[in-house]
């Protein structure tokens, strides 16, 4: 074997017997520092993973949704608007919504309810989402009735269970159809909740958006990137609250490692001043501690993101789930598409490894190079 | 067995379940793309926005078309009286303002 290798295997064979002499302190230091990279990593992939799917999905939304001011609050769409939009070039399909929200007392909880056409939901039919068919029992072919704003009692007939692997977009959701919709709501015929606009060519969105404000000044565009963006932002937000939450006990666990690696124990002081008598060199000393930085530091590494990996895409980040997901009656169930950003974990790895390390020579340095005596006896 | 190799060995072991995990993440299972496609296309066909993550109030059912002073929407002075409030993002509004849309009027403000 290369002799540098072999140097180096034997100085790692020294390095675990020494930590071995210390073996609690060390097991201790290596499941905070494990835990430690665990939370961050959890926490890193499980954001970003949730950023992602919601930028992907989303992607489909509606390029502008256009909605009515009225006092700077959102209000119905008279029926000759949509006709106004008709004349602005670019709009290639422009479509009213109806949607809003129902509160249900049985589970004190908001729905979304949304009007679709004739040919996907027939009269009388409904189709929900998976988290509210869960929460009230329902299946295909269940009735269940609601009691609408103006006090009378509607029943549907479920038509179909939206899918659970939709249930991030769709958990709370009732599909019905629009005459339905206007019978249970008493919406005013021809007025619609907001307008849903696609435009052609995607570079003309943000002119098309200019022109509906200035055609429509009591109107309110929302471009899909302000979507996007929301949500880009949510996370952040989110992932800012955990960090800041946790940052007292990352400063505790700094404190902790620069505590462990920058003052040596007066055993440890005394096995560097044999080992310099018994004639290794500095650089040996300093080779050795250094593999001890490294091994603890990145076995804490490893194990933390495998760990950080099993419990965001297989556990469903149980542990951070209600802050970062959020909270609700309806809670959606759903599992993460693995996914991860490169820079993070570099990062991650850099501010975790690293350190530590480097933390770990300087006191050595200073006790390597001092007289072997002095340092015996000290 | 050397203790230097046990611990080589389960160093290159773990080096290797992260290298294996990261590279199921660069090639996805197809059930998995399909599950983003398929969730894409009921965002494309229904017009959804908002994922139905916080259903408590119509701000944080669907925060990117909530009003631009949902915090203060039930009078003047309101404050947030719903759970997600304290934990959802300010409006991006107050970070990257909204487009600059607002119509122009015909004489000089």
């Amino acid at each position: 074997m290369n002799p540098w290798l072999e140097k180096q295997r034997h100085l790692i064979d020294f390095t675990l017997a020494s930590l071995g002499r210390r073996k609690t302190k060390n097991i201790g230091l290596l499941l905070a520092y494990t835990l430690l990279v665990f939370v961050l990593a959890s926490l890193t992939l499980f954001t970003h993973a949730l950023r992602s799917e919601a930028s992907f999905v989303l992607a489909g939304s509606p390029e502008v949704i256009l909605q009515r001011m009225v006092a700077g609050r959102h209000d119905l769409i008279p029926p000759d608007y949509i006709e106004k939009i008709g004349r602005i070039r670019g709009v290639q399909k422009k479509e009213g919504r109806l949607w809003g929200y129902y509160y249900d007392t049985v589970l004190n909880a908001n729905y979304t309810f949304m009007a679709r056409p004739a040919d996907e939901v027939a009269d009388g039919y409904i189709m929900v989402g998976n988290a509210l068919a869960r929460e009230r029992g329902l299946a295909a072919h269940n009735t269940i009735s609601f009691r609408s704003y103006s006090g009378k009692l509607f029943t549907f007939e479920v038509s179909a269970v939206l899918s659970p692997d939709s249930e991030l977009l769709s958990a709370d959701l009732v599909l019905l159809s629009e005459n339905d919709f206007r019978r249970f709501f008493e919406y005013p015929a021809g007025h619609f909740t907001d307008i849903a606009l696609s435009v052609a060519n995607p570079q003309e969105v943000r002119n098309i958006a200019a022109k509906l404000s200035s055609a429509l000044p009591d109107s309110r565009p929302i471009l899909r990137e302000e979507v996007l963006r929301t949500y880009q932002s949510v996370f952040d937000w989110r992932e800012g609250i955990v960090l800041t939450v946790l940052a007292g006990a990352i400063l505790a666990f700094t404190i902790l490692a620069w505590e462990k690696a920058s003052g040596l124990s007066a055993e440890e002081k005394r096995e560097i001043g044999i080992l310099k008598a018994i004639g290794w060199e500095t650089g040996d000393v300093i080779r050795m501690k250094t593999w001890e930085g490294l091994l603890i530091s990145l076995t804490a590494f490893l194990l933390g993101f495998i760990a950080a990996y099993v419990h965001v895409f297989h556990f469903d980040a149980a542990v951070f789930e209600p802050v970062l997901k959020g909270w609700s009656v309806l809670y959606p169930r759903f599992t993460l598409v693995p996914t991860v950003d490169g820079l993070q974990i570099a990062t991650l790895f850099f501010f975790t490894v690293f350190p530590y390390t480097a933390a770990v020579l300087v006191p050595i340095w200073r006790a390597a190079i001092t007289d072997p005596d002095a340092v015996m006896r000290a | 067995m050397r203790p230097s190799s046990v611990v080589i060995g389960l160093l290159a072991a773990l080096v290797l379940v992260v290298l294996a995990l990261l590279a199921s993440i660069l090639h996805p299972a197809d059930t998995d793309m399909q599950k983003l496609a398929d969730n894409r296309a009921i965002v494309e066909k229904y017009g959804l926005t908002d994922l139905a993550l916080f259903t408590e109030a119509r701000y944080t059912r669907h925060p990117s078309q909530a009003d631009l002073h949902s915090a203060f929407q039930d009078h003047p002075g309101a404050l947030e009286h719903f759970p997600t409030g304290s934990l959802l993002a300010p409006r991006p509004s107050s970070i990257n303002p909204h487009e600059s849309l607002a119509g122009k009027t015909t004489s000089p403000d």
